[in-house]
């Protein structure tokens, strides 16, 4: 445990949707037509420590799969800087930005969309290896051999392609591919949503596994807090791009500070919570082209005051360790 | 609940699936039966066949698939059998079925009045004005704001948890004593789906509505349902009141389904998982069909068990070594 492993400073991504050519016509005539732009990701600091375990929650369309895009380098960070084990990543030698490349993976959630259905798991597991010099071809059945094993895959299957494995299986091959070039550093993006809960609890078992066996670092993005909780040392709560709270686990189930942190863990179905009645945060989560201003949540929370309307309330430590984005800090 | 007579009761319901790879009996022998303003959770993994049990009552089944025996009595009256005509009938007027992907509901190229009003419209002899107010009051049950104007609206400009409950109204335009809702919140967000079970919740209470849940998440159910039916393998292996059958689960499987959600005092630990992955439909193992992953198998699980109540009445369970010591 010593110093950040990946560090994030006032990151932002922005998608930009051009003006088409009509479009373009129309405002030669005098049309008023803008580019649309979506901050997905908005002035983001976040640290992840070397060997920890960072939970990110928040629902569709908050910026949280494309923060884990920006981190693992399959999209380009629009400003800020994003800095892997203390150097800044735009300004990395092409042997640093390899080594980063391999030393940061990627778990998505659909493995049928994430692994090629025309190439037999050896070559899905092996190929990167062999490119990279971790495995020759002589070496390679038994390094493919050992990462089968590694997230419990029967090695005889290696010939077989994607098709033939069932769900939890192929987020299994999935999971070595992402070993297979021995990284440090894993993004694992809503990687167990699609699994059946019997076959969720297995790979949760897996990735604590993992954990122990490599001394991995986690960023978990995930919807579920359940999910999270169970295996995050650190939860960061996103809205609509926003970093709204970050804790360590602990502390933020059993004392949320911010209002929308404190609906989302209300939401939250448990098996020892019966019969209840359900009391549902208003309103629908804003389209992230025109967000509402000051703090994005006003419009749905009832603390709401005139002060979250103007201005947007900034991340401060409210206690060591625990950060919250709200005027009602403000004011105790 | 007062009435004697249950709202929906299935007996002995077999519906298989005759492909060409074998015939894959996709719900085998399923009983059960739902009082007025009773919510039931059917619970299971993939390939449970709780969706076909869903379908079935509906009579949506289409070959190669078939209701090969059982009953189903919906107030008394058989569907196993009935003509195409009493079906229509019945469905969307009297059942209801809500599905997972509200796009598959509703016709993307229709607006929503058009849908609504000819949902009306199929069942009662109605004018257009009566069935448009009927139309906007049920989207203002449902919980979306400014109705008249929404009603306008084509699918496309809805958002997920919106059209959600443009589906749910259009389940709820005729009343029905029935709803089957088959994973109706398991694409939604977390806060949205709260507002869902938040209206479903409300209704049935208000309306004395009989619901049908199903999902694969034990953690929405315990919220929400009355009793609860666990399906492994197109079999019921538990069944019985909720709190008994969470808080007490005698069946390996089902014990290990609340073993494997992560819940608050385990936090860290490792999940008690169960081995193996659901069997294929069209090679279920003999005998009990959860026998090659369970614990506490052993020579004599190779025969069927019966479901039958070792502890209690209502809470059934289909286990030959059901975990008897307290919790």
């Amino acid at each position: 445990m010593a110093g950040a492993m990946v560090e994030l400073e006032h990151v932002s991504k922005r998608f930009v949707k051009s003006l088409d050519i009509a479009e373009k016509i129309v405002n030669t005539f005098g049309g008023k037509l803008k580019e649309q732009v979506v901050h997905a990701v908005d002035k983001v600091d976040l640290a992840v420590n070397d060997g920890e375990v960072v939970g990110l929650v928040g629902e569709s369309g908050c910026g949280k799969s494309t923060l884990g895009r920006v981190i693992a380098g399959i999209h380009a960070a629009s400003d800020g800087v994003v800095r892997f084990r203390g150097r800044d990543i735009t300004e990395m030698s092409s042997a640093e930005a390899k080594e980063w490349a391999l030393q940061v993976q990627m778990i998505f959630q659909d493995p049928m969309s994430s692994l090629n259905p025309r190439l037999r798991v050896r070559e899905i597991i092996g190929e990167a290896a062999q490119y990279h010099g971790l495995a020759s071809a002589d070496t390679l059945d038994d390094y493919v051999d050992e990462m089968m094993l590694r997230v419990g895959l029967e090695p005889s299957f290696k010939r077989r392609f994607p098709h033939q494995f069932s769900g939890g299986q192929r987020q299994r091959i999935g999971i070595a591919r992402a070993l297979a070039v021995r990284p440090s550093f894993l993004v694992c993006d809503e990687a167990i949503a699609a699994l059946d809960v019997s076959i969720q609890a297995q790979v949760i078992n897996l990735f604590m596994r993992l954990r122990e066996d490599l001394g991995l670092t986690y960023l978990f993005i995930s919807h579920d807090l359940g999910v999270v909780e169970h295996l995050s040392d650190r939860v960061v709560i996103m809205y609509l791009g926003r970093v709204v709270e970050t804790a360590p686990t602990e502390a933020l189930f059993k004392e949320p500070n911010h209002p929308y942190t404190v609906a989302l863990l209300g939401e939250v179905p448990r098996i020892d919570n019966r019969g209840r009645k359900f009391t549902p945060v208003k309103g629908e989560i804003p389209s992230p082209i025109d967000p509402p201003a000051g703090c994005h949540f006003h419009p749905r929370c009832p603390h709401a005051m005139e002060k979250c309307r103007m201005s947007q309330p900034i991340l401060r430590e409210i206690a060591p360790g625990r950060y919250s984005a709200c005027h009602l800090n403000e004011q105790s | 609940m007062a009435d004697s007579q249950p709202t929906l009761s299935v007996e002995d319901l077999k519906t298989y699936f005759f492909t060409k790879g074998g015939v894959a009996r996709a719900v085998d022998g399923v009983s059960f039966s739902i009082s007025r303003g009773e919510v039931m959770g059917l619970v299971g993994e993939s390939g449970s066949g709780k969706s076909v049990t869903g379908f079935s009552i509906m009579g949506l089944v289409d070959p190669p698939g078939e209701v090969v025996s059982g009953r189903i009595l919906f107030q008394g009256e058989n569907l196993v059998g009935a003509d195409d005509e009493r079906m229509r009938e019945l469905r969307g007027s009297r059942v209801a079925m809500i599905f997972q992907d509200p796009m598959m509901t509703l016709n993307p190229v229709l607006r929503i009045d058009t849908q609504m009003i000819e949902a009306v419209q199929a069942h009662e002899k109605v004018d257009r004005r009566t069935a448009f107010e009927r139309s906007r009051d049920a989207l203002g049950q449902v919980g979306i704001p400014s109705p008249e104007e929404r009603l306008s609206a084509y699918p496309h400009q809805f958002s997920g948890g919106m059209r959600q409950r443009v589906a749910i109204a259009i389940a709820l335009l005729h009343q029905p004593e029935l709803i089957i809702a088959d994973e109706p919140t398991t694409a939604l967000d977390v806060t949205i789906q709260g507002q869902i079970l938040f209206e479903v919740q409300k209704l049935c209470r208000e309306r004395g509505m009989s619901l049908i849940w199903i999902t694969h998440d034990l953690a929405v159910v315990a919220g929400l349902a009355d009793k609860i039916c666990v399906m492994y393998s197109g079999r019921i292996v538990e069944t019985g009141a909720i709190d008994d059958v969470l808080d007490g689960p005698l069946h390996p499987y089902t014990k290990g389904l609340i073993g494997s959600v992560p819940s608050h005092n385990k936090r860290g630990e490792v999940l008690a998982q169960i081995p193996g992955m659901a069997p294929s439909l069209l090679d279920v193992p003999s005998g009990c069909a959860f026998h090659p992953r369970c614990p506490r198998a052993d020579e004599a699980c190779r025969r069927q068990p019966e479901l039958y109540a070792p502890v209690q009445p209502g809470h059934q369970v289909r286990c030959i070594h059901p975990h008897l010591e307290p919790a």
